[in-house]
């Protein structure tokens, strides 16, 4: 099952600090995610940029995750 | 306000414009006769994008007004090079990439044509202090300096 | 990644493509175009730095035979809240559209508050005291701190905290709190056995470029509409134009002018929308331009901040806990860089222990745009600064001590994912071996060192390149160039295909010509424009080699390319690029690659510099002497503009490190809005500045580039101050250490 690891932010509404999902997707993913949290709302989470295996990936949607996978949910660089 | 007629020379070729009285070279040069090489940074002499020469002077067009054009010789960064080609400090500018936007690089071109005509073999800190009223945000300025040393040696004809 | 790979043109010091057109004053930048029947915009903008606006009176204006159009934000139609990610991060429309035109409340001095057409620029300047404007005039808050207090006078009655475990009832100036932690902060500081803890301040700066914003539009009521305007993202301003005025993509057409520098700042938008809407009243073109006063006093500029840093280390040089609280002043509204600066404070270290907690405030100036590396330079500066204090108290080296607790492959980061491959440390082995570390001191002189961290991102770019009948090529790409893009697009499509660069062309194509691109910024350009590049010319490799083979009748895996010639490997004929372009319309058609990607992988570039100062102790005037900016590149496609790049984020810094700084009268009116008083550093202010390229390559592209536009600005701050610090033996927390501030602390300490 792949690790997702939440940022203090999102652990004000997921109440832990990372959760095991099986999902081979993002998509899969987060739609667990969303069916875990009630107050995890899809915007909140759709706004974010994520990393899966360090990888940043500024508009995920199919990307896939893998069992050993390590997920988190980041605030969506931009810069100068 | 009646406009003035104002009969002038610009990179050698005689000019005719009417402009108001209050109305500045940088905006006669830019707005009547679309030269828009001369940039505008500031208008208040602070950058020197608007630099070009008036009967061989340096001066920034936007504190010069368009009527005081009237009989002198107007240089700007369009009568640099000639027909054929770039000159020795536009070749050096490029060569040494004494530019990343390229906004201050007209002003800096005509500046240090100035400089060199008045000052063919400039230490590094006499260009340093020629070209302080040239502002450029990009550079650090490193590769400007460079370029204009090396313009200095060819057009010395050391190298 | 080849890294074995011999390059032909990458890594040389070409000469860039639209050189010419630069140094001849050929260049068409965004106050260069004039059109036929063109009139000319100006902008009414506020006395207050906070008040009501009661009401607007433009009839006279109106009635004013010169004026041929006024506007009010009340001729944009209403934008809903939210707004949604334009490459830059999100953009809040609501906000966009208040900033553009204020709407009840004017927020800052200089605020926009309604605009006139006339047929000279004098004509509509002098028409703008004709309107009458009716305020209630507010108390201003400037400050980070006061803005913080609970009885502070509110910018917004409907801005409510962000990002706190309880929703708050109170409206406040503080828009949202950021908190990023790892391991155990509390059991990090009761294992270290020497703390260091601070108080940091930096001022409102400002970006710089020396070109003022400014943009010609035309309005076309049936077909479509044209923006020509000097901006980092052309599809941005797209997108932010047809939400503030309704309007369809498809009746847009915007075109990014050469750029005169923008760092950050021309990622917005202030004039076009506006411009477009006096053009669509008064159904003619119009050009608007700000006056450097107007830059000053309403674009831009970067954040202030007030920060406190908490670092903790065992005597052996083992960093134990480090703790940063962060303020950062967003202006007039919320979304300062705040984000990224928690996010990149403490990145350069491997660190078990970290907490970090943000706030970004609003205050009355003007709203904070992004400034190069957004966010990090103020962070950074914080907690390097204490970083080279907690050096000295334990007698380690600075960079040893660095170098002992750096951040590499594998590090955990605060913010999220572990570290790949980076080059922090061969930067810091680079400072060690630099020749100015070696150099003594002389007398009054002081030396600093810091390090520097920025992300780097990638997303979206479009690229097609062109053959012509000819065998030579048209690259064209949707990045506004701001520092010499087009020369490494050149030389990496002239790499790829194996034809000489002359014979390529890049062109930044407007919105209709080539698809969607993220807006020039992020250090993205060379490194994912540059992907697409690469990616188009395989394409155009891929179709050549396939026309060679149809013309010698053998499969496409029997044909080698190379040097731009393909080869039948089975009879040894040759085919150049330039014979299959001449016979192209024989063979099935002219040739063309497009790539469309969404890069990602980007690069964390580390970056360290190494300042010497020489402070006049009688005025406190603080020259510096020698200065090295040592970067990770990951490749450097042209060594020179990599190394401009250095340059410029180095002086940049150094300004903000000595001199520049918004200063304010206390009711809020900026009081240095001018080159004269706002000082950014002069050639005579700078000595050369030595750069040493690191390369560590990103193994996400297939040269190995990171992106180097931004993390250059980041260590001048600590490293600067460090160094007056260090020259005068009092410790310099305030940005920037100008003469009065120094001579201060010299008088103070004696
Ligand atoms: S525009 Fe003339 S000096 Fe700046
Ligand atoms: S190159 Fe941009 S201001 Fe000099």
């Amino acid at each position: 099952m792949a690790k997702v690891i939440f940022s203090s932010e999102l652990q004000l509404l997921t109440g832990e600090d990372h959760a095991m999902v099986s999902a081979t997707n993002y998509r899969d993913l987060v739609a667990e995610l969303l069916s875990r949290y009630e107050n995890l709302s899809e915007g909140e989470i759709m706004k974010m940029a994520v990393a899966i295996d360090g990888v940043v990936i500024p508009d995920p949607l199919l990307e896939s995750v893998s069992s050993s996978s390590e997920v988190h949910f980041l605030y969506r660089i931009s810069g100068g | 306000m009646a406009k003035t007629h104002v009969t002038t020379s610009i990179n050698g070729e005689a000019t005719e414009f009417l402009c108001e009285p209050n109305e500045t070279l940088l905006a006669v040069l830019r707005n009547e006769l679309q030269l828009t090489g001369t940039k505008e940074g500031c208008g208040s002499g602070d950058c020197g994008a608007c630099s070009v020469t008036m009967n061989g002077r340096l001066v920034c067009s936007c504190l010069v007004l368009g009527v005081e054009a009237e009989g002198a010789e107007i240089g700007t960064v369009e009568g640099i090079s000639n027909k054929e080609n770039l000159h020795v400090i536009q070749e050096k500018f490029l060569e040494h990439a004494a530019l990343q936007c390229g906004i201050c690089t007209p002003g800096l071109i005509v500046s240090t044509k100035a400089l060199l005509e008045e000052n063919p073999d400039p230490t590094e800190e006499e260009i340093r202090y020629y070209l302080a009223g040239n502002l450029c945000r990009c550079t650090g300025y490193d590769k400007i300096i460079r370029a204009v040393m090396d313009s200095a040696v060819v057009m010395r004809g050391d190298a | 990644m080849s890294e074995a790979r011999e390059y032909k043109y990458i890594g040389q010091r070409t000469i860039r493509p639209d050189g010419f057109d630069k140094v001849t004053g050929r260049a068409d930048f965004g106050a260069d175009l004039s059109l036929p029947g063109m009139i000319w915009g100006k902008i009414l903008r506020s006395p207050h730095a906070h008040a009501r606006i009661n009401k607007i009176d433009t009839s006279k204006a109106e009635a004013h035979p010169d004026v041929m159009a006024v506007v009010t934000h009340q001729d944009f139609p209403a934008v809903t809240a939210g707004g949604f990610a334009v490459g830059e991060g999100q953009v809040d429309f609501k906000d966009l559209s208040k900033n553009v035109l204020a709407d009840d409340k004017v927020l800052y001095h200089g605020h926009p508050i309604a605009a006139i057409a006339a047929k000279t620029e004098a004509a509509a300047e002098a028409a703008l005291s004709l309107i009458d404007v009716d305020f209630e005039v507010l108390k201003p808050v400037l400050d980070i701190a006061e803005a913080m207090k609970p009885d502070a006078p509110l910018l917004h009655a409907d801005l409510f905290t962000q990002g706190l475990a309880e929703q708050p009832e109170k409206a406040s100036n503080i828009a949202s709190r950021m908190e990023l932690k790892k391991g155990d902060i509390e059991a990090g500081f009761a294992a270290a056995e020497v703390i260091v803890e601070r108080d940091f301040s930096t001022p409102t700066v400002h970006q710089g470029y020396i070109e003022p914003h400014a943009t010609t539009v035309r309005y076309e009521a049936d077909g479509q509409s044209m923006v020509w305007c000097s901006t980092q993202g052309h599809f941005d301003v797209r997108a932010i134009i047809s939400t503030l005025l309704s309007m369809d993509l498809s009746k847009l057409k915007v075109i990014a002018s050469e750029i005169g520098g923008g760092f950050g700042a021309k990622t917005t938008v202030y004039l076009e929308p506006v411009a477009l809407m006096l053009s669509k009243k008064s159904g003619r073109p119009v050009k608007m331009a700000m006056t450097r006063e107007e830059v000053f006093r309403a674009s831009g500029p970067g954040s202030a901040t007030r920060s406190r840093v908490k670092i903790g280390a065992r005597k052996d040089g083992t960093i134990t806990a480090m703790k940063a609280e962060l303020n950062y002043a967003a202006g007039a509204f919320k979304g300062s860089p705040m984000a990224p600066g928690c996010m990149t404070a403490f990145t350069p270290y491997d660190v078990e222990n970290m907490y970090v907690e943000g706030y970004d405030v609003v205050v009355n100036k003007p709203k904070a745009a992004a400034y190069r590396a957004p966010g990090a330079p103020q962070a950074e500066f914080a907690a390097e600064m204490v970083i080279n204090e907690l050096a000295d108290e334990l007698g380690i080296d600075p960079i040893e001590f660095r170098l002992q607790n750096a951040a590499k492959e594998g590090t955990q980061t605060i913010y999220g994912p572990k570290l790949k491959v980076v080059g922090l440390v061969e930067c810091l082995e680079a400072a060690k071996n630099s020749p100015q570390y070696k150099q003594a001191l002389a007398e009054n002189q002081g030396r600093g060192l810091a390090s520097g961290f920025w992300f780097n991102i990638g997303g979206q770019s479009s690229v097609v390149i062109n053959m012509k009948p000819d065998g030579t090529g048209t690259i064209i790409e949707g990045s506004p160039d701001i520092g010499g893009s087009r020369a490494s697009m050149q030389m990496m499509a002239a790499e790829e295909l194996g034809i000489d660069i002359s014979r390529l062309t890049p062109v930044v194509a407007d919105t209709e010509h080539i698809a969607y691109s993220a807006t020039t910024g992020g250090s993205r350009t060379t490194f994912a424009t540059g992907m697409a590049v690469i990616e188009a010319a395989q394409d155009v490799v891929r179709q050549l080699k396939e026309r060679a083979a149809a013309v010698w009748n053998v499969t496409a895996e029997q044909v080698e390319w190379e040097d731009g010639v393909a080869t039948n490997v089975a009879s040894g004929e040759k085919l150049s690029a330039t014979e299959i372009c001449q016979s192209a319309e024989k063979t099935g058609g002219q040739v063309s690659g497009r790539a469309n990607i969404n890069a990602r992988g980007a690069g964390p570039s580390f970056a360290v510099h190494l300042c010497d100062v020489e402070v006049d102790k009688e005025t406190g005037k603080t020259d510096v002497v020698r200065y090295t900016a040592i970067q990770d590149a990951g490749k450097a496609i042209h060594p020179s503009y990599v190394e401009g790049q250095y340059q410029g984020g180095a002086a940049q810094g150094i300004g903000w490190a000595l001199n520049e700084e918004y200063i304010y009268s206390e009711d809020g009116v900026m009081e240095n809005a001018g080159f004269l008083d706002y000082r950014i550093p002069l050639s005579s202010d700078l000595p050369m500045i030595e750069t040493v390229i690191v390369e560590v390559p990103n193994s996400f592209h297939p040269f190995g580039v990171r992106g180097v536009g931004e993390t250059g600005i980041i260590p001048p701050l600590a490293a600067v101050a460090t160094a007056v610090s260090d020259a005068i033996g009092v410790h310099m927390g305030d940005l920037p250490c100008s003469p009065p501030k120094v001579l201060k602390a010299i008088q103070d300490a004696s």
